[in-house]
């Protein structure tokens, strides 16, 4: 028995433990990264020459990005406080405020899309790049948020960013490989699928190294998935369900053991919402105290 | 989330009032700061608990939206504890009384209608006159706590009934006065005379000062700690207090007479007391030596569990600073029923420390004068002496003995009581063993009670008086008697909400229903007031501008004290104890212990609540909503409890109380559990209050009367988790 | 100008009123409070320490919470004391994940609210409501760019000063005697 703390005055949902993001947030952040990785990939399709071969990516892939994103939006909208001032957001810009750079990332993406979706001729390449430039920013910026939170240990990591962005970009290819019509285009963007949840896996491997070898307050943020109240979710729900199976059924279906079947990328697509929603409670629950 | 009020609007009434509170100079528009609307300043004094500091109310129409201390006044210095900053939780409280009621159910049951103030004063006084008709007027007991009693105190000596008693006497502080009466020839009353902030060694048995929250008492004791002084805890539990503590001595529960024994006896035997003021003003210093000879430290180590070194450590260190050496008389005292010679070990280290009339000890304090203005007939004579057995049962009580009442009326010896009028005190909690409140109730021909909140003793009453808060009415001036003496006074900063009235406008109705009219010559407390003022030479603006009127001198110590004893002196030997068949110098007595796997209950204040009229309060319950029990680790163990679990307490007797919230916590030996006294509310119409927490006057069901003046020493109960 | 608050531990009992007089002077909602008390015990009986705080924002001179806003609710003003324009605030929440002190809420009506070293008082030349209420004198306010302020005083008085959790790097202006 080695230190009691009472205190006199809580705000709820803050005091015990902070707890004022919910699931909007964590839906956001999975629709917003699919959006982001459905743009990375259209314009990389399109610059490393396979436009016509990768039609589904590039023209539809967009679109099903828009409609995630004003979905994503609305999530985000709704976990406002303030409704009515939503449009501060755009009377403003805080160069220091991820928050302000996504709120405008937000605006410039979707114009970006519908381009990238009906782009043609010379366009296609310069309006590629800006979807690739735009979309690794829109799946980037939200891990860059986070890590911001100094006061949250959990995320402090320069990884978050990365591994967001990885993310998004298995999600989408998950999500090709499920929708588009030619069977050679939704083989190419297993084998994409597989590269990225390999780099996903690294990234949040090394996330959880990171923490465990921090500051004190870092080594708990850790104990959280390590141990703690996080730990099933994380390493059941993410790692195991949304990284591991997902690779090893995609790994072998592309090596022909198996058939390629929806299995796969509908664990990627669920992973990719678990590894948010984990990430943004336990987030949440970290802290600089101690007790 | 605001609670939403319903008020009758008294728009006119209150224009006027507001009118005529600035033409009398009652009120002072404050600077209007831009856009803000105007303010106005009403001087008051809390309410919340019994130290009434200086408070200005801050009023905007008829809404209090601040309260913030009277620089002027001495006992607080200008600031408030959290309850006083919190009274606008009373005024606005959506549980309060709003009118007159009389029950239509059985008590208990709390089924009343509503009536109007004339309908209640003629019944009540119809049956008060019944009453007397039968039994006499001494038939009638009054009960009562706060600025409330006089008046109703008034009405009972006019009425002819000797039958008064504050439950804080004899469950309270009775034993301490009589203790120091018994030695010095005064009690302490309140507010308690010590020059806390100038004693450079001050010793606390028990007194949890700090969440013990008499404002001015946890301000001294703060600004002595600051100065560097010596302090020294007896307690159980580590306190506040015991944290700032140099010495904290987790004393045996029961055991204190020991370790102030000890005290005395090294002071003695090393020859550390003072000579010079003992010789001039004290006797039985030699009967008192004898009395203390075997009671050295080694033997009060093993009934006590304080290192004898220890004991020895705080006795030299004490003398070092004598004379200003505080040994705190406390406030509390009913514990094991021989409190009141645990007092008189107290006060007879005190005089051994030269401390009575010095700085940085026991004050003597004056009051300023108010004059009693009438004129009025003189009260008549009671037939019978009073039923509670002060002065004669118990031979040095001075003042109404609550429990004896009580006792008295559930027995009908030495004569019958038919009726209680409760003022301002919640008899069910107060009372030790609620059974006996209840059977005392089931004898009663009649029970009115007078509060503010539909408290447990509001639903066994007949009829219910709704008295508005402190911030609704004036009040008598408190002029105590003070180091620093002064009189404040209380001017209502709104009107009096809903149909609810002041306690001094309820005792002028009912006794003009009573046919008393005579007693009371002044139509409104305000005039009453106003011709004290005129009477005393006290400037009635100044008084309003101000809050208060202070002394130019300080004033309580004196090198030429005067004793009120039998011998004019102290007395440390005490013959008329000795004659009454009590021991004239304190002995140690062992306190039963706890039985096998029970643990002695104890518990205490917290600063954010006064006793069980603080807990519906919104600012004050989302402080503290719940009670805990402190529970030692090693018991926790052996009971198989955890920290955070809700266990439901019982008692040596079976009795139990709602489950309450276990915390483990080194803060306390293994033969104690504490909690905090209030909470545990039956009072469905107190939604805040009501099944909160856990009520350790349920648990309080067997007490030691204290022979000397009849106080309940009730922290004689062992509790464990119920096995049921 | 650099407000700080000193809050002397010694004198500190933790009474609350520091509490409710905030809540009564800044119409703070039910169920929400802008300052509070932290008591902590250390050791095993009966070696024991308690330390009693009285905590609030502190109004940190590198306060993490404001250049997280997006829309400038969160600002500095005078005094360095951190304050949020009601009016631009989408209670979007980011300065409340990124307070390390747990020192904002959000309130009922939609904005982020917190203490606001009662800078409307301090501007008629008053003192804080929880400042001036501290039965027990524990509790002071001034100008740290003062030398001869009570705050600039006391912290140069020689008695061992801390602050909660320097380790965030927010440079708090809230400090401890101990």
């Amino acid at each position: 028995m080695r230190s009691e703390l009472e205190l006199y005055g809580v705000n709820p949902g803050i005091s015990d433990q902070l707890h004022v993001w919910g699931w909007e947030i964590p839906v956001y952040l999975f629709l917003g990264g699919l959006a982001a990785g459905l743009m990375v990939l259209s314009g990389a399709s399109v610059l490393t020459g396979r436009t016509e071969r990768w039609r589904f990516t590039n023209s539809v892939g967009p679109l099903i990005g828009f409609v995630a994103l004003v979905v994503g939006m609305g999530a985000l909208f709704l976990d406002l406080e303030y409704k009515l001032h939503v449009f501060r957001f755009y009377t403003a810009f805080k160069v220091a405020s991820p928050m302000s750079w996504g709120s405008w990332i937000l605006v410039l993406v979707f114009p970006a899309m519908l381009l990238g979706a009906f782009s043609f001729g010379t366009w296609r390449r310069p309006i590629a790049i800006l979807n690739v430039v735009l979309g690794s920013a829109l799946g980037i910026y939200t891990g860059i948020l986070l890590g911001a939170l100094g006061a949250r240990p959990f995320w402090n990591s320069g990884v978050l960013g990365p591994l967001f962005l990885a993310s998004g970009i298995s999600a989408a290819a998950a999500l090709i490989h499920m929708a588009a019509g030619s069977e050679d285009e939704r083989r190419a963007l297993a084998k994409v699928d597989v590269v990225a949840l390999g780099i996903e896996a690294v990234l949040l491997a090394l996330l959880v190294i990171q923490l465990a070898t921090g500051g004190e307050a870092s080594r708990r943020a850790a104990d959280l998935v390590l141990g703690g109240p996080f730990t099933a979710p994380f390493w059941v729900l993410v790692v195991l369900l949304g990284i591991v199976l997902p690779l090893v059924i995609q790994g072998l279906a592309i090596a022909r053991r198996i058939h390629h079947t929806a299995w796969g990328p509908a664990l990627v697509l669920f992973g990719g919402l678990a590894l948010r929603t984990v990430i943004v409670y336990a987030g949440q629950v970290s802290e600089w105290r101690g007790y | 989330m605001r609670l939403e009020i319903k008020r009758r609007t008294f728009l006119a009434g209150s224009m006027a009032a507001a009118a005529a509170a600035l033409v009398s100079g009652c009120s002072r528009p404050l600077q209007n700061v831009a856009g803000a609307p105007a303010r106005r300043r009403v001087p008051t004094y809390c309410e919340v608990c019994f130290w009434k500091c200086g408070a200005f109310a801050h009023v905007v129409g008829d809404e209090v939206v601040f309260l913030e201390g009277n620089p002027a006044t001495p006992i607080n210095n200008g600031r408030l504890c959290a309850r006083g900053n919190a009274g606008v939780g009373f005024l606005n409280d959506p549980d309060r009384l709003r009118c007159p009621m009389r029950r239509t159910g059985p008590r208990g049951s709390g089924k009343f209608e509503e009536i109007s103030w004339d309908e209640a004063n003629a019944e009540i006084a119809a049956k008060l006159q019944e009453i007397a008709g039968v039994h006499g007027p001494e038939a009638v007991a009054l009960f009562f706590h706060g600025s409330a009693g006089k008046y109703f105190t008034h009405l009972l000596k006019a009425y002819g009934s000797p039958n008064f008693a504050q439950p804080s006497y004899a469950q309270c502080r009775g034993p301490r006065d009589e203790g120091y009466r018994l030695t010095f020839g005064t009690g302490l009353g309140s507010p308690e005379p010590t020059d806390i902030e100038n004693a450079r060694f001050i010793l606390l048995i028990g007194s949890h000062l700090g969440e013990n929250m008499h404002l001015l008492q946890a301000q001294e004791f703060s600004e002595a700690v600051a100065r560097g002084a010596h302090v020294a805890v007896a307690d159980p539990r580590f306190s506040v207090a015991a944290s700032k503590a140099r010495w904290w001595l987790p004393v045996r529960p029961g055991s204190d007479q020991a370790l102030l024994l000890a005290l005395i006896h090294v002071v003695l035997e090393e020859g550390l007391y003072d000579r010079e003021f003992v010789e001039r003003h004290a006797i039985g210093l030699e009967e008192l030596r004898a009395g203390v000879k075997d009671k050295d430290p080694e033997w009060a180590e093993f009934r006590t569990d304080i290192r004898a070194a220890t004991i020895r450590e705080v006795a030299r260190e004490m003398a070092k600073a004598k004379p200003a050496v505080l040994i705190h008389p406390g406030r509390h005292a009913t514990w094991y029923g021989n409190d009141v010679q645990r007092a008189r070990a107290m006060a007879i280290l005190t005089a051994l420390m030269g401390a009575w009339g010095r700085e940085g000890g026991i004050l003597v304090p004056h009051a300023m004068k108010v004059a009693k203005v009438g004129p009025m007939p003189a009260y008549p004579e009671s037939n019978r002496p009073p039923a509670d057995g002060a002065g004669t049962k118990f031979p040095f009580a001075t003042d109404g003995i609550a429990s004896e009442m009580r006792e008295a009326t559930r027995t009908g010896d030495p004569y019958p009581v038919k009726a209680w009028i409760v003022s301002g005190t919640n008899l069910i909690k107060t009372l030790p063993n609620t059974a006996e409140t209840l059977e005392a109730i089931a004898k009663l021909d009649l029970l009115v009670s007078v509060d503010i909140l539909p408290s447990e003793i509001v639903a066994h009453s007949d009829y219910v008086l709704p008295e508005c808060t402190y911030l609704e009415r004036w009040d008598a001036f408190n002029n105590p008697a003070f180091k620093r003496p002064f009189v404040a006074v209380r001017a209502p900063a709104v009107d009096p909400r809903f149909d609810t009235r002041s306690a001094w406008d309820i005792a002028l109705g009912l006794g003009q229903a009573m046919g008393l009219g005579a007693y009371f010559p002044f139509a409104t407390q305000e005039d009453e007031l106003r011709e004290q003022a005129k009477a005393s030479g006290l400037d009635w603006d100044a008084l309003l501008r101000d809050g208060a009127i202070v002394a130019r001198e300080t004033g309580g110590t004196t090198e030429s004290p005067v004793f009120d004893t039998p011998s004019g002196k102290i007395e440390l030997f005490s013959r008329q104890l000795l004659d009454a068949g009590f021991d004239p110098v304190p002995l140690f007595y062992e306190t039963p212990p706890p039985p096998d796997g029970f643990a002695r209950l104890i518990y205490g204040r917290a600063p954010m609540h006064s006793f069980g009229r603080t807990q519906n309060n919104r600012y004050l319950s989302e402080l503290m909503a719940e009670n805990a029990a402190w529970i030692a680790p090693g018991l926790a163990e052996r009971w198989g409890v955890r920290d955070g679990q809700k266990v439901v307490l019982e008692n040596q007797d079976g009795a139990t109380t709602t489950a309450v919230r276990v915390r483990v916590t080194e803060r306390i030996r293994e033969d104690a559990v504490y909690m905090v006294n209030g909470f545990g509310h039956h009072a469905p119409g107190m939604r805040r209050a009501d099944e909160r927490g856990a009520a350790d006057s349920d648990l309080i069901t067997r007490y030691e009367v204290d022979p000397h003046m009849g106080g309940t020493g009730m922290r004689v109960n062992f509790v464990r988790p119920a096995t049921a | 100008m650099r407000y700080a608050m000193v809050v002397d531990m010694k004198r500190c009992v933790g009474c609350a009123a520091c509490v409710v007089a905030c809540q009564v002077e800044n119409d703070v909602p039910e169920g929400h409070c802008r300052d509070w008390i932290a008591q902590e015990t250390r050791g095993t009986f009966p070696d024991l320490a308690l330390e009693i705080r009285s905590e609030r924002c502190n109004q940190c001179t590198a306060a993490p919470c404001v250049p997280q806003c997006p829309t400038g609710a969160s600002h500095i003003a005078e005094g360095g004391v951190v304050l949020v324009h009601k009016h631009l605030c989408t209670g979007c929440k980011a300065c409340v994940a990124g307070c390390p002190y747990d020192a904002r809420y959000v309130h009922p009506d939609g904005y982020i609210d917190k203490c606001t070293f009662c800078i409307h008082r301090v501007r008629e030349g008053r003192l804080p409501a929880c400042v001036s209420t501290c039965p027990t004198f524990a509790m002071h306010f001034g100008d740290l760019d003062d030398p001869a302020s009570e705050v600039s005083r006391l912290l140069a008085s020689g008695r061992a000063v801390k602050v909660n959790h320097p380790e965030t790097g927010a440079k708090p202006n809230v400090f401890f005697l101990v």
